[in-house]
């Protein structure tokens, strides 16, 4: 297990040693600080006539987990596919570490990444939390922020995984893009045109179990399964690709 | 140490190494040499740990390298043929990752200690995309030294060094020898002549010579072949002269006006030779044994007509 943190903690500190970290940073906090931006300026106004709702941190984080859908690949892209182009993978696996061991961390320094990227956005709900009175509904925003971790690390799996599969990044970033796209725009899309048993293509769309659910502040057990679940599914696709890599 | 008995490798079709066997003793060194893609790397992963074989058991330090793989990698150093680093990673980060990987103690103090051995001592805050082919050599076999590997691999650790550091890395690993095992693959002969106890010759995937460079030498050619030199240029009479000898075959004219003759090896006639030269009323100037080289052995065994395959 030690050999997973060695490995995250590399990956953590190279993210900040490349420029891709800086751009997938300020391609995050641009778009987010503008919404934000409008939000507030559109509720100000609505408040000054009488009328609107106090605004909540639900577009945030739901903008935050949108553009993780584009950024998520180039996060991913280059973790194992780059390792095995540059001949660094013969050195990882022929070091006391295990298939999973390294799969895991190459997933837990992306994850920790991306939570750094989620801390920083906390500085929204707070300065709404001074903006609104009586202030913003903490519960719904404590939830809203789970579902950002869960889908945060299911995405990350997945794009680890893909990236064991290939030796080219490119290759890696434009697969793990098509799966997130379908995944989250496209599955469910089934569900509104059949008459019966639509619901199994809602059930499998991540943005289902995200923005219905825990970005209004539920908090369900099936949602945090079925995130879990994908994770681990990442994380063996890597590890039965690295395993492969061995035989052939 | 290493105890490989019928390793076998298939690539699909192909097959990259074919029933393989020989074994290497603590503090041995060991040359393994063979022209490009005679299996050399390959078998070298599977010691590692990298691969599995098709077929065939290796034992290294006492364990499986496919049942306890782990255990193995444990006290192998390896040093790939590509020597693959981070570019964007420094020297003492990079070596304090390996490091810790191979859950090294008191890591940082023997990172230090072993920048010294391969003298990177004054690089070790500089990029490893900055350095030279022979630095980054000299990092990658410092990566391999970190954790005391019982036994070392070394896929051609000397190249792209410059000629002092060759002669550096060599008494490295001579000294290293002494109580590890190592298993160095080279294509210079003279290197394996140099710094390896045994040398084990590999082409097409089949160990086609194992022993010692001073045996293979004496098996080979089974004669001794002597250069004869005197003052001015020898001619027939003297050639014939020295075919008179008994024993004496294969008596040849070289264009530099030097005879070489031969002799079944046991009985040295040299000093017959010396005597009826000088009889004959010429000045002898030199008798020298003529060794077979590591490169005509090699390319006897390994050539595509090579008669004793």
């Amino acid at each position: 297990m030690k050999n997973i943190w060695t490995i995250a903690k590399r990956e953590y500190d190279n993210y900040f040693n490349s420029p891709l970290a800086y751009v997938v940073a300020f391609s995050m906090f641009l778009p987010i600080g503008i919404y934000f931006s409008i939000i507030m300026f559109a509720s100000s106004q609505q408040a000054a006539y009488g009328g609107g709702s106090a605004p909540d941190n639900g577009p945030i984080t739901w903008l935050f987990v949108f553009l993780l859908i584009f950024l998520g690949p180039a996060i991913t892209m280059r973790s194992l596919s780059d390792e095995a182009r540059m001949g660094t993978l013969e050195l990882l696996l022929t070091a006391p570490v295990r298939d999973f061991e390294l799969v895991a961390g190459k997933w837990l320094g992306a994850f920790l990444f991306v939570l750094t990227l989620a801390l920083v956005t906390l500085i929204f709900p707070i300065i709404l939390n001074n903006y609104v009175s009586p202030g913003i509904d903490l519960k719904a925003m404590v939830c809203s922020y789970i579902g950002v971790i869960l889908v945060s690390s299911t995405l990350l799996a997945l794009g680890v995984g893909i990236s064991a599969v290939f030796t080219n990044q490119f290759a890696a970033f434009f697969v793990t893009l098509g799966l997130f796209f379908f995944l989250w725009f496209m599955v469910s899309l089934p569900a509104s045109y059949l008459p019966k048993g639509g619901d199994v293509f809602t059930y499998i769309s991540l943005s289902s179990h995200f923005a219905d659910t825990m970005n209004r502040g539920t908090l369900n057990l099936s949602d945090i399964v079925y995130y879990l679940s994908l994770t681990a599914l990442g994380l063996f696709v890597g590890t039965t690709a690295i395993e492969i890599r061995r035989w052939r | 140490m290493i105890k490989v008995s019928g390793l076998t490798k298939d690539y699909g079709a192909r097959r990259a190494i074919n029933n393989v066997s020989f074994d290497a003793q603590q503090g041995e060194i060991v040359g393994f040499l063979g022209p490009n893609g005679a299996g050399k790397t390959t078998t070298m992963r599977i010691l590692t740990g990298y691969m599995p074989p098709t077929d065939g058991e290796a034992i290294v330090a006492g364990y499986d390298v496919v049942e306890e793989s782990l255990e193995v990698r444990k006290r192998v150093g390896y040093l790939p043929e590509t020597v693959p680093l981070y570019n964007d990673m420094v020297v003492f980060d990079y070596l304090k990752f390996m490091g810790e990987l191979r859950q090294v103690p008191d890591v940082e103090d023997r990172v230090d200690e072993v920048l010294e051995m391969v003298a990177l001592g004054d690089r070790s805050s500089g990029y490893i995309g900055n350095l030279s082919k022979g630095m980054r050599q000299r990092v990658g076999l410092a990566q391999a030294l970190l954790h005391r590997p019982e036994v070392l691999i070394l896929d051609e650790p000397t190249i792209g060094l410059d000629p002092g550091q060759v002669v550096e890395v060599r008494q490295l690993i001579r000294e290293i020898g002494k109580e590890r095992t190592v298993l160095l693959s080279t294509h210079l002969l003279n290197e394996a002549q140099n710094i390896c106890d045994r040398v084990l010759i590999i082409n097409q995937g089949k160990i086609v010579a194992e022993d010692t460079t001073e045996n293979l030498q004496a098996r080979l050619l089974g004669a001794e072949r002597v250069i004869v030199r005197v003052r001015g240029d020898a001619d027939d009479e003297l050639a014939s002269t020295v075919k008179q000898i008994k024993g004496v075959r294969g008596v040849e004219v070289k264009s530099d006006g030097a005879i070489e003759f031969e002799f079944a090896s046991g009985k040295d006639l040299r000093p017959e030779v010396a005597k009826q030269v000088i009889k004959a009323g010429y000045d002898l100037l030199e008798l020298r044994p003529l060794g077979m080289s590591l490169e005509e052995i090699f390319l006897e065994l390994t050539g595509p007509d090579s008669k004793r395959k």
